[in-house]
């Protein structure tokens, strides 16, 4: 029971934090493996951190981490709480980066369980919370598997098999070792297996992140200095898509200026400090203030004047937004060129105006390429969705990569073998399956042997 | 006559079970239907194998028999799978089917407080739910304060030749044909089993020039960690290796209906693992030829049973006498075979072994335990150590101690009674290394380490042997440190004997337990750089353990996770009619099953973690009322 949850403790989509709890005494060894700021291993309990939550050196958002140690806390074990302020994404990739660093999504009504095991919540209360337990055998454990779509569920069987059979057969040469006739499962032999299957697991996963694409929408901000005419190109968009324009208070605290659909993917094109309110106003505040928004989108456009030399200011925002998925729009193409192109060379570069009826469509087409829409389209069918989905598939291509690892370095099949059950059981996981005698029976189906 | 403890049947389990008892100063008896088969071998003439092999090695660190009784009759031992890893190596022995029994009746008869009576029992004496004695054929009455079934494939067993159906056990033995009526009046649940063994095969009317040797291993082996060697690696015997040919599968295919199985005279559910020659043929239609071996069954010619004959492994039938005679003599070298013993298809009385105590005691009747056969296993080796877990628990149960119950990170011996007390069985249960979740701290070679201290602890284990435990613990541990405290630095000449033995050079100096992780680096490669004064087992011992450090610790972390729940027991009287939030058909199955942890309610099939979570909520609350 002290292994470590983790869950969004904030209903999701309202308000402008959300937090993320975790609870169980390697908690704060989880948060200060993607932490950045002080080490929180060492902070006294009870106390409250500013810092940045970076993976691979990407910083993912800007937090405030709670740090209360065992046992004055609502579980009576160590629990760290992170704010967050990315907005909806943000905090599932969150919650997602914990999962991979050792933590185990929370079930419903797990952290008042441990709370009420660990002595801290009254009996009277004790009802209620086998209810809340209860919730989850009655209707939640089939939810998941329900959602999984027919294609889904036959891809994920279909890799799980594999891997049942591959150990099915290391372990009949275990325990039949004198059966000539059964060909000898060898480390090249399983290589290739779990080459393959490192291929199609890591296209699934990107299958159903494209799909959290198609779900949520490409947030897009349109960033530029004044007068290059960002919102020519926003109002552009718009109108080319007679897309309905409103405004939408998104799930995430951002508001989203424009939602446009591109071959049935919204593009939410994110307010940079008030476009629509006075074109003054942009003017005022600056560059500055939109290069935070930077971080949390998932497409920048840049757009410059094609008819002006760059600025100190442009310059700067091309810097600042290099590390990221963007376009540079060069604007105006209608005009004289007099921007020095060249200096442009190792970016994404479209040319644009507004002015001409389809002066806006090589950004869309761009747009389309950039995201994959065209295949995304007709691979609707196969993906995972949920955050607990995913995690279990990342986990399960972690430990088949581990597998590669160990036969690279020409490690026993018997120790191989360990990752790949890792990797067999969570693929079960996924599709609701727990069943421990599964490889033996399968191992009597497909050899023959016995005295 | 009476008895403290009372054990029924003299083979694999009987002999550990009243060896356990009498070495632990109760009064025992052994009621066997006839002498001359205690501790018979009536199947294959081997002991071991994957998974097996380290029963028997933990048999003998409890204080068992088993180990030091086959290093006395080795006719030919090997060391499988040493290319595949540590954890799933195990030793596997020809053993001389007469040396075998006679040494263990030698034994049986030299142990203080150990009486042996021939008889067949058929009624149990019980009051109040407790067993009092049993009643022989004969209408004796013999009372006891503890009863241990071993009764293998007595009850009420049937032999099977074809159509032929005769009412006896092995080699034409009398069954007990009413205790297993007995039992189920009493409440037990009964499960019809079925066994099978190959024909037995005069060596000298075989030709071996057709068929391919198969040795032992050219260094020693003992299973026992006495290393008492009783063999000559060179005068180890051969085994032979041939295959079916065309002409048997068509046989087979053309007499199929003759079978006593596919005739449909069977009613008992065979093993998977154990499949007859025909059921091969039929469901593995795509395989040209099946391998046989050509294992013999022991070196006293003289023997009216086992001498000069040949088993034939891989060739177990229920086939008639003739298409039996006509499919032998379509294998390679057996034109002129002469059968010694038909084979022939066995069916028994077994009970379900979900209604076993994880100390094999029965729920139903106090002091009854079972063992073996009976409780739905197969193999000599399962049969042994579920008699001594047995035989332990009897006597500590007497002794008002708490029993024995091995966790399943503690021996496959544990892994055994666990599954067949929670899981139940459909058809007799093998042990295979797959079922060991934590085969790798389950090895060949530290099974002295995990369960010597429990063998000294019950008594079984003597102070000299216990003696020479601690002081293989101890150099371990200086082994240890040795390989801790010595570093090595890249000079040139280093750095030359390491590309030699092809591993990388070093950049930094590094010690020699670090240098030892590399999987190319042997110990025996250290000895370059230092004096390692160590015996084989000490360094083998340290070299796993270094080596694969990494998923030692993995695999302890999986456990202590299991551990948790283990620990949480649930209290025998607990009522799940009450517990109104659990899932039906867990409720339905915790009810019958009643497990005595929340690691073992968590394992049956059925119940899901939420009603685990549930039951948890539901203790502690109890807990808090009380």
């Amino acid at each position: 029971m002290d292994d470590t949850i983790v869950a969004i403790s904030t209903a999701l989509g309202v308000g402008a934090i959300s937090i993320v709890r975790m609870s169980g005494n390697n908690c704060i060894e989880i948060a200060n493996k993607v932490f950045k700021g002080t080490d929180l291993t060492k902070v006294d309990s009870h106390t409250i951190h500013y810092g940045k939550i970076v993976v691979d050196e990407e910083i993912i958002d800007e937090v405030l981490v709670t740090i209360m140690k065992s046992p004055k806390t609502y579980t009576t074990e160590n629990i760290v709480e992170i704010n967050c302020h990315g907005g909806i994404s943000t905090t599932k990739k969150i919650v997602e980066i914990l999962l991979l660093n050792g933590a185990r999504l929370a079930e419903k009504g797990e952290f008042t369980k441990r709370a009420f095991l660990n002595g801290r919540i009254d009996l009277t209360q004790s009802e209620a919370v086998m209810d809340l337990i209860e919730s989850k055998t009655n209707k939640e454990r089939n939810l998941a598997i329900n959602n999984l779509q027919g294609n889904l569920l036959k891809k994920i069987e279909k890799l799980r098999n594999e891997i049942k059979d591959l150990i099915s057969h290391i372990e009949v040469n275990i325990d039949y070792p004198e059966y000539y006739d059964i060909e000898i499962m060898t480390e090249e032999k399983t290589k290739k297996i779990v080459e393959k299957q490192i291929k199609e697991l890591k296209e699934l996963i990107k299958e159903s992140e494209d799909h959290e694409i198609i779900k949520t929408g490409i947030k897009t901000i349109i960033i530029g200095r004044p007068n290059v005419g960002k919102s020519s190109i926003l109002n552009s968009l718009l109108e080319y898509e007679k897309a309905i324009v409103t405004d939408i208070e998104g799930t995430t605290r951002d508001i989203v200026e424009g939602n446009i659909s591109l071959e049935g993917i919204a593009l939410n094109i994110i307010d940079t400090a008030g476009i629509r309110k006075t074109e003054d106003k942009v003017e005022k505040i600056g560059v500055n203030k939109s290069l935070s928004l930077i971080e949390e989108a998932d497409l920048i456009l840049v757009v410059l004047n094609g008819n002006e030399k760059l600025t100190k200011e442009d310059k700067e925002i091309i810097e600042k937004t290099k590390e990221k998925t963007s376009i540079i729009v060069i604007n105006k193409n209608d005009l004289p060129k007099n921007i020095e192109t060249e200096k442009l060379s190792n970016r994404i570069t479209i040319e644009t105006n507004t002015t001409t009826a389809n002066g806006i469509n090589p950004l869309k087409e761009k747009i389309k390429e950039l995201f994959n829409l065209d295949k995304i389209e007709s691979k609707k069918n196969t993906y995972l969705t949920n955050t607990r989905q995913i995690s279990l598939a990342k986990k399960s291509l972690k430990s088949l990569e581990e597998a590669k690892k160990s036969l690279e370095k020409e490690e026993v099949l018997d120790m191989v073998e360990i990752d790949l059950k890792e990797a067999f059981d969570n693929l079960g996981k996924i599709i609701g399956i727990d069943y421990s005698d599964e490889i033996i029976d399968n191992l009597f189906q497909n050899f023959c042997v016995g005295k | 006559m009476e008895y403290e403890i009372i054990v029924i049947g003299g083979g694999h389990a009987g002999c550990e079970a009243s060896l356990a008892a009498a070495r632990k100063n109760h009064k025992t008896l052994l009621i066997t239907g006839n002498i001359k088969n205690i501790a018979d071998m009536p199947c294959n003439p081997s002991i071991g194998g994957p998974a097996k092999g380290i029963i028997v090695r933990e048999i003998d660190a409890l204080g068992g028999e088993m180990a030091k009784n086959a290093d006395k009759a080795i006719l030919q031992i090997k060391l499988l799978n040493t290319k595949k890893g540590p954890a799933v190596q195990a030793l596997r022995a020809q053993v001389d089917k007469v040396d075998y029994p006679r040494e263990m009746l030698k034994t049986l008869k030299n142990t203080k407080n150990l009486d042996i009576l021939e008889g067949i029992v058929e009624h149990l004496i019980i009051e109040e739910n407790k067993i009092k004695g049993v009643i022989l054929e004969n209408g004796k009455e013999i009372k006891t304060e503890a009863l241990i079934l071993t009764t293998g494939t007595y009850l009420k067993s049937t032999i099977l030749i074809g159509s032929e159906k005769k009412s006896e056990g092995p080699h034409g033995e009398k069954p007990s044909k009413y205790l297993s009526d007995d039992l189920r009046k009493l409440g037990f649940t009964i499960l019809r089993l079925k066994t099978g063994t190959p024909p037995r095969l005069d060596k000298n009317t075989i030709d071996f020039t057709e068929t391919t040797e198969e040795t032992g291993d050219n260094i020693y082996h003992t299973f026992s960690f006495d290393n008492k060697k009783n063999y000559d690696i060179e005068s180890q015997v051969k085994c032979h290796l041939i295959y079916t040919t065309k002409e048997t599968h068509e046989i087979i295919k053309k007499n199929l209906e003759k079978s006593s199985m596919y005739g449909g005279y069977v009613e008992g559910v065979g093993p998977r693992y154990c499949p007859s020659i025909e059921d091969k043929v039929v469901r593995f239609s795509d395989k040209e030829r099946h391998q046989l071996f050509l294992e013999p069954e022991s070196i006293d010619s003289t023997s009216k049973d086992y001498g000069n004959t040949i088993y034939i492994q891989g060739f177990s039938t229920s086939m008639p006498y003739d298409v039996q005679e006509k499919m032998l003599k379509s294998l390679p070298g057996m034109k002129n075979v002469k059968i010694l013993k038909y084979a022939y298809a066995i069916e028994y009385d077994a009970i379900d072994p979900r209604q076993l105590k994880p100390s094999l005691e029965t729920k139903k009747i106090e002091n009854l335990f079972t063992a073996g056969q009976i409780n739905g296993t197969s193999g000599y080796e399962e049969a042994a150590g579920q008699g001594l877990i047995a035989g332990i628990n009897a006597s500590l149960k007497l002794e008002n101690k708490e029993p024995l119950i091995l966790k399943r990170n503690e021996a496959y011996i544990g892994v055994l009674i666990d599954d067949l007390i929670t899981k139940g069985i459909k058809d007799p249960y093998r042990m295979l290394t797959s079922r060991a979740e934590y085969r790798l701290l389950l090895r060949n070679d530290n099974a002295d380490i995990r369960l010597t201290e429990y063998g000294y602890k019950i008594g079984l284990i003597k102070e000299d042997r216990y003696d020479l435990f601690k002081k293989k613990q101890q150099k371990i541990e200086k082994l240890f440190k040795l390989l801790k405290e010595n570093k090595i630095t890249p000079t040139k000449e280093t750095n030359k004997y390491l590309k030699q033995i092809n591993t990388s050079i070093l950049k930094d100096s590094i010690t020699l337990y670090d240098l030892l992780k590399r999987p190319e680096v042997k110990i025996e490669h250290l000895t370059y750089f230092i004096d390692i004064p160590f015996n084989e087992e000490e360094k083998e011992y340290a070299e796993i353990n270094i080596r694969y450090e990494g998923y030692i610790k993995k695999a302890n972390h999986d456990v202590e996770k299991m551990l948790q729940l283990e620990n949480k027991k649930i209290p025998e009287n607990i009522n799940y009619q009450k517990i109104k939030n659990l899932a039906s058909e867990a409720r339905e199955k915790l009810e019958k099953i009643r497990p005595t942890s929340l690691g073992q309610a968590s394992r049956i099939s059925g119940v899901n973690p939420a009603d685990i979570g549930v039951l948890m909520v539901y203790l502690k609350r109890n807990e808090k009322n009380d």
